[in-house]
Parts: structure tokens; sequence; C-alpha cells
């Protein structure tokens, strides 16, 4: 146990899930201490001559002083010195932040996108952010994430690990982080990036390093499906930032149960739910409203494939 | 504007500038420096009561108090876009300069009016042009991109409307950038005779750094505004990835300008808090010219830090460093300021009138805000709390807690000159209690979400974080009662308010030299300078 426990302010962190999280809490909980005992010289000793000098009649007279040379010296030195000693600690965890070590046991490609996020391993495996597909890393080794971002800037944080990095489109930016131990960690997006920015939520799931191994040469589960590429596509397109699974509503219909219902449109028309009607209905969706919603999905003609669009059909189907 | 009032009276305390011509063309007309010193107020203080509706409706979305959310996610983040856009470019910014500046500054100077008083309504003017230009985007394809417009978001994802929204704060823009000059040349040509530059206000030092920074700064702003524009409606590809652009460019121009302003924010408040000080203490400011200079310093390291908003960028380690390391320099001639000020008290005689409550509130709040920063300055800790709530709450503290308690105390402070009467003491103090401590009740909790990991400019967030967001919710409407408060003393005030002495303060610069309120030229004769500004001897 370090002295730095001491501090309760340090309890509002998050775990400290890497090396480097224990030693920016150490700097936190020594700004703690620095800022609270600044804040009772400076407004302890004002409230205090605001006591003693309270004017307590009319003809009361001040002291006449203007200046104390000696005095304003240490006020500017050592306020300065202070400085630079927290500028230095700063720095050196800064440098450790941003160096990512030789040994990279996992090097992960992260694309951003509003609103999700998509991992890309060295051997080609390839996963779509949901709540059930975490970030595999391997846990007590160093894994490296290169970014970058389809659309608009995104930030990748991980208040577990005290780390933070922009996503910018055109541009490849990096991070690195080494999980202590098995676990998982939340994942938030810091830099504002539109409608659903604060739904842009994923997990890394830390797993022993044995067990990744395993899991990294392993052939990917279950057959490449015409089902199982749609769904890839439908977490991909963020299709579900728009549409639950689960039968819930957020901004457009649930797909659960969604293949052979009868649909009802704004303009009072109704039709049943076939693969045509999927079919136009992704590629064009404002073809035809559905009753009570917003004309708000994009249009995916011309950047979705047949074979595709095929995919996210037998996707759709298989939700019941 | 000329009436039979011109040949002015010696003496006569009833001819004032209020009463030198009426009626509502007189005032829209009016070359006076004073009456368009409060057309500001007038304008300001409604420009905050509409950002004011938006925080506390972030607030109230934010407690989530109900079952249903109350906003959805896009009106969020339009109204979370409006009330920055609003009580930046619209309330902070000019608050002070504009407002208390305008009114004060060539008073306090011993002059008749600002250099170019032409030029000071026409500022008004292209303010409130501005103002309407980015009024129309709350209509017209409303905006979400937060107050700082980020690229490629603002440029290829959102509505046109950030065109008007972007329009309207180049235009008010012109207006800083006039005000601006206006106050530097009324400073080194109109002073009094005997006014010695080391015998200015600490007002007007204030007031003068932040002219050097508006005349520099706010081009930059204005080129880069004008880029984003027309970026969205040629495509020409400067931030643009699609087009080979460089979407961090943006946030570089962007802070060039946005860091300094925040200059522009505070440094006329700490000159209202110096003068408050030494009011309200009755004895000479401690350090005259260390807080004199240290204005300069502040504003002219300022243009040299813009980089510490941007850690996480994907900006080279050793420009962070770098700007990290400068960053800490501003820190002292800020720590330097706190410690005079408290110096001030020291063997004074202090009273506790409103605008004294005001200043020590703004002592305190702006001491956190400004040791928070220093948090966010270094590197290493700021990666962790980057655009979390943990900024959110520091940059309150900054500007609410410092620059508009600095406003209110100035206001109470100079209300009887304006106006000629006195506020309802009790009214100042428990407006001065409810945002006092409806402020900390608000913002301090963001500082622990912040330590948590909340990010910024969410409309929604994990359970853990609801206790500390309701708490947070219940503190803005104790801000928001204050501030109603505060508006219904002065209005009353205005109304009602006893008649107030030439210098009810017993203070020294040259406004309380001339009765309450002035008369039109502000003077009846003009005053000669024998002394400082604070000679209470
Ligand atoms: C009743 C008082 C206020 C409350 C309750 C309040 C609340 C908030 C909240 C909740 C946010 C959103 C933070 C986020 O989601 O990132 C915010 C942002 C902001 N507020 Fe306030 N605020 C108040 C007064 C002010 C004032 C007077 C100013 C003027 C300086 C101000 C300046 C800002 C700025 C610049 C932002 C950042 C906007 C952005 O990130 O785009 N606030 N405020
Ligand atoms: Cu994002």
């Amino acid at each position: 146990m370090s002295w730095s426990s001491l501090i309760p302010a340090t309890s509002f962190m998050p775990i400290q899930a890497t090396e480097i999280a224990k030693e920016v809490d150490l700097l936190y909980a020594f700004l703690i201490i620095a800022s609270l005992v600044s804040f009772v010289i400076l407004i302890g000793g004002m409230t205090w001559f605001l006591i003693k000098f309270k004017r307590t009649s009319l003809d009361q007279k001040s002291a006449y002083i203007t200046h104390n040379n000696f005095a304003e010296f240490l006020w500017s030195f050592i306020p300065l010195i202070i400085m630079m000693g927290i500028f230095y600690w700063g720095m050196v965890i800064f440098e450790k932040l941003r160096t990512p070590p030789e040994d990279i046991a996992a090097e992960i490609h992260v694309t951003a996108e509003q609103w999700a996020w998509t991992y890309r391993y060295a051997n080609g495996k390839e996963f779509y952010s949901s709540a059930n597909d975490p970030l595999i890393v391997p846990a007590g080794k160093a894994t490296k994430l290169i970014l970058t971002s389809k659309d608009v800037i995104h930030s990748f944080y991980v208040p577990a690990f005290r780390t933070k990095q922009d996503a910018v489109p055109g541009k490849l930016t990096q991070l690195w982080f080494e999980p202590k131990q098995a676990g998982e960690y939340i994942v938030f997006c810091t830099e504002y990036c539109g409608t659903k920015h604060s739904g842009m939520m994923i997990k890394i799931k830390a797993i022993p390093s044995e067990e990744y191994a395993a899991w990294y040469h392993a052939e990917k589960k279950g057959a490449d499906s015409p089902a199982d590429l749609g769904k890839t596509l439908f977490a991909q397109k963020a299709c579900a930032s728009c549409h639950s699974i689960d039968g819930s509503r957020i901004v457009g219909p649930t797909m659960k149960g969604l293949f052979g219902s009868g649909r009802k449109f704004a303009d009072g028309s109704q039709a049943k739910a076939d693969e045509n009607y999927l079919r136009e209905s992704i590629l064009v969706s404002s073809a035809k409203i559905v009753e009570g919603y917003p004309p708000a999905m994009p249009v995916f003609q011309g950047s979705l494939s047949d074979e595709e669009v095929a995919n996210l059909i037998e996707y759709i189907k298989s939700i019941k | 504007m000329s009436s039979a009032h011109t040949k002015t009276e010696h003496g006569h305390t009833d001819h004032n500038y209020l009463n030198h011509g009426s009626g509502i063309w007189s005032w829209m007309t009016t070359l006076d420096h004073k009456r368009i010193g409060l057309m500001y107020f007038a304008t300001v203080a409604t420009l905050f009561l509409i950002g004011g509706f938006f925080a506390l409706g972030i607030r109230l979305h934010l407690a989530k108090f109900g079952a249903e959310p109350l906003l959805d996610p896009d009106t969020y983040n339009k109204f979370m876009t409006f009330h920055g856009a609003i009580m930046v470019f619209m309330v902070i910014i000019p608050g002070i300069p504009a407002f208390l500046g305008n009114f004060v500054l060539p008073i306090q100077l011993g002059a008749k009016d600002v250099a170019f008083p032409r030029l000071n309504l026409a500022s008004y003017y292209v303010f409130i042009a501005g103002a309407l230009i980015a009024a129309s985007s709350m209509v017209f394809n409303q905006v979400d991109t937060g107050w700082t417009f980020y690229t490629p978001y603002s440029t290829s994802k959102t509505s046109n409307g950030v065109i008007l929204l972007v329009l309207g704060a180049f235009t008010m823009g012109f207006s800083s950038i006039l005000t601006g000059l206006n106050f530097i040349v009324t400073t080194h040509k109109l002073r009094a005779p005997g006014m010695t530059m080391d015998r200015i206000p600490l007002m007007i030092w204030a007031l003068y750094s932040t002219s050097i920074i508006q005349i520099l700064a706010t081009p930059i702003l204005a080129i880069t505004l004008l880029l984003i524009g027309a970026e969205k409606t040629l495509g020409v590809g400067i931030f643009d990835p699609d087009l080979g652009g460089d979407p961090v460019l943006f946030q570089h121009f962007f802070w060039f300008y946005s860091h300094p302003a925040v200059y522009i924010m505070i440094l006329p408040a700490m000159g209202v808090i110096s003068e408050l000080i030494t009011a309200f203490s009755k004895k000479t400011i401690f350090g005259y010219r260390a807080i004199a200079y240290s204005s300069v310093a502040i504003a002219a390291v300022s243009f040299l830090v813009w980089g510490h908003h941007m850690f996480v960028s994907g900006q080279s380690t050793l420009a962070g460093i770098l700007f990290s390391l400068i960053t800490m320099f501003v820190g002292v001639p800020t720590a330097i300021k706190l410690f005079n000020w408290i110096s001030t008290m020291y063997r004074g005689t202090v009273t506790f009138d409103a605008p004294m409550l005001f200043a020590l509130g703004f002592m305190f709040l702006f001491t956190i805000g400004g040791l928070t920063g220093v948090f966010l300055a270094s590197t290493g800790m700021d990666v962790h709390f980057h655009d979390t709530y943990f900024v959110v709450a520091h940059f309150h503290y900054v500007m609410v807690g410092g620059t508009l308690m600095a406003l209110m105390g100035g206001i109470f402070y100079w209300f009887p000159k304006m106006f000629g009467k006195m506020t309802s003491d009790l009214g100042g103090r428990i407006s001065w209690v409810l945002i006092f401590t409806g402020f900390n009740v608000t913002f301090f909790p963001q500082f622990v979400l912040g330590a948590m990991g909340m990010p910024r400019r969410y409309f929604d967030y994990l359970p853990e974080y609801t206790n500390l967001n309701q708490i947070s919710t219940i503190g803005s409407w104790l801000i928001g009662l204050g501030f109603l408060v505060g508006l219904i003393t002065i209005i009353h005030g205005i109304l009602k308010g006893e008649k107030a002495s030439d210098n009810p303060w017993g203070a020294k610069t040259l406004e309380w030299q001339t009765s309450s309120p002035p008369p039109h030229e502000n003077f009846t004769t003009t005053p000669t300078v024998t002394a400082g500004p604070y000679d209470f001897r």
C-alpha cells in the first residue's frame, strides 16, 4: 500500500488495470495534496485576513503598504519550482503512455466510424463492436492499437488504463497498453462524433495469454455463412445504431421478428415483409416509411453490393 | 441627440447622461460610451438568459429523473451546442469588456468618451448583427457540432446551419476587434492630465491587455471560420481528409484563437476584482506593478499554449511536452495575482457589501479553477482527464466561477454610478449565497465524475454516474434561482433604488469623482491626476 491510498479522492479513479494507471494515480494523489495545501494557504489566508481586518468603525484606517519585493519574489519563485516539478513528472508518465515497448504481443487495427469500432487482427481476424463482441487482447502482455476513422474524429478512451487517443480520419494514430490481469474494461468514445456519441461504447476483454494464443490461431468459428456475413455487415454499417435486434424501439423499427410480419406505412398502405421488401428498404428506405418512424435511414444504393444485401437479408431472417 | 440640455450647467446633478436626450431613438443613435455600455448590458443579459435556458435543459435531461429521457440525442446535442456557443461568444467574451469596459474605461481615464465614438456604436450594431445571424441557426438547420466546430464533423457530417453560426461568430469577431482597437487608442491618447501609464487603474491594464489579444487573435478565428464556410460550400479540402485536407489543422487554428480567448474572458474579470478588492479593503492595491505586468505577461504567453487542448489529438509527443511546459508558465502570473489580492486585504479595513462578496466568491472559485488547470496542464494526467467532465468542471470554475462572479460583482459595484441609485444590499447578498452555493453543488461533483471517467458531451451515461449527475442538476436550479434574484435586485434598483451618492463605496478611482450618474461628458471639468489610482492613505 502506498501513501497515495491515503488520499480519499483517488478512490474515485477507476480500477488500476495497468502499471501506468498506478503511476498516474500517484501523480494525481500528489496533485490533490499540493492543491489542498495551496488552497488552504490562499483561501485560508484570505479568510483569516477577512476576519482579522474586518472594518469595525467608520473612521478606521488601513495600513499603507504598496509592495514587498522579497515576498513577491518568493511567491513567484516557489510556484514556478513546484510547477516545473509537476511538468516533469507528467512528462515522464506521458512518454511511457506514448511509447510502446519493443515486444508487442498483439497489434490490432482499430477503425472508428459513426458509431462503431472495427478491429482487424494481423492474421485477418476481424470483428465489429457490439456488447457481445469485445476487443480481445492478451492479459499481462502489451497490445498496440493502430487507430483511424472512416468519417469524423473519434477518441479511444480506456479509463481503467488511464489512456486515450484520438482516431482521426485520413491518419493513423497509435495507443498501447498492458492489462495486468484478465478482465473486462470499458472503452468510451471521447471525441464528440454526433448523435450516438455517448452510445459508442465497447469493452476490452483481456484473457490469459495462452488462451489468447489459442483463440487467435483458432479457425474462425462457424464457417462464413451468409447470415454470419450479414451479421458482420449489420454491425459494420452501424445498422444497430438505429435498429435493435431484441425488440426494443430505437430510431428505426426492430429487426426482431421482422421477416414475414405485416407492415403498415406512413401513406396508409400495407405490405408483408418479404425478401423484396427488405431489399428495397435497405437500398432506398424512403420508398416505404413504416408508420410512426422518421425517414431517417441513409440510402445504401451504390454502397452495398447485391451479395451484401443478400447476406443482410439472410441475417435479418435469422433474427426471430 | 442634441437637446436643450447640451450647455452643461455646473454641478447640477439632475443633469446626466441618462436624461440627456430621451426616447428610444436617442439611445439607438447615441455616441455616448456609457449608453452603449448599457445597451450591451441589456443585450448580453438577454443572451445569458437564453444560454441559461439551454443549460438548465441539459442538466434536467442528465438528471434522468423521469423514466423517459427528456431530450432525444439530436436535441440534446443541439442544446449543448447552443448553450456553449451563446455563453462563450455572446456572453463571456463581450460581457466585461463591451459592457463594463465601455462604461468605465473612459471615466477612469478622465476622458469624455472613447477615441472613436462612432466606431463604438458601429461595433455594437455589428455585434447585434452577428448575434442575430448566429441565432438564426437556432431556427434554420440547427447546429449540433458543439461550440468548437471540430472538422470533419462540422464540414461533412452535419447540417448547413453551421455556416450561419460560424458567420455569426465571424461577424461578432469584428465587433470584438473594433472595441479592442478603440480601447487601446483611448488608453494611449485620452488620459487626463497627470495620468501616466503607471497611474491608470488596474481595470484599464486588464482591458488593455485584453484588447491586444482581441486584435491579434480574433482575425485568426475569423479566417478559420471562413475556411469552414468555404470547406462546406465549395469543398476546398483544407480540413477534409477525403479531399486531402487535415482535420487536426483545424484544431490548431481554432485553439490558436480560442486559447487566448480564454484570457479575453478572464483578464477583464481580474481587472474588476482588482478594483473591488482595493475599494472594499480601503487599502492601496498590493503590488500594482506586478498585477499590471502580469496581465500583459499572461496575454503574451497565452499565444503559445494552444496545443494543450490537443495532447491526445495525434500531435507529436514532443509538441505535447513543449505545450505543457509553456502552459505551466501561465500559472505563475496567475498565482502572483492571487497572492497580491490577498495581501491587499492584509491590514486593510474590510467590508462585506454585495460586490465584495462576489469578489471573494471569485477568489474561492477561481483558485479551484486555476489549481485544477495545473492537473490538466500536466500531460500524463491530462490524458486521463481530457474530454471528460473534469474539464467541464474546470472551465466552469474558471469561466462562470471566475468571469461571471466578477461580472456580477462589477455590476453591483458600478450600479450606483450607472443609474444613480443603490441596489438592495440584501438582494445582492441573497443572490450571491444562491449562486455561490449552487455553483459548487453543480460543478464540484463534475470533477469527481471526470475522475471516474465520464466523458463530456454525453447524452447518456453509465448507471454509476447517476447520483452525482443528479446532485449537479439540483445545484443548477440554485444557480438559476440566484441569477433570478440578482436580476430582480437589479431591476428593483433601477426602478425603486435609493438615491446614490457620488462615491458610495469611498473608492479612489476617477469614476467616483464625478456625479452619479455622470453628466453626458463624464466630468464637468477635466480632472487632473496627481497620484496613483488607489491612494488610501
Ligand atoms: C446554470 C449554469 C450552468 C450550467 C448548469 C451549465 C451546464 C453545462 C453542461 C451540462 C454542459 C455540457 C457539458 C458536456 O456535455 O460536455 C456545459 C457546457 C458548457 N458550458 Fe455550461 N453551464 C452553466 C453555465 C455556463 C456559463 C455561464 C458559461 C459561460 C462561460 C458556460 C460555458 C460552457 C461551455 C463553454 C461549455 C462547453 C460546451 C461544449 O463542450 O461544447 N456554462 N454547461
Ligand atoms: Cu465517436
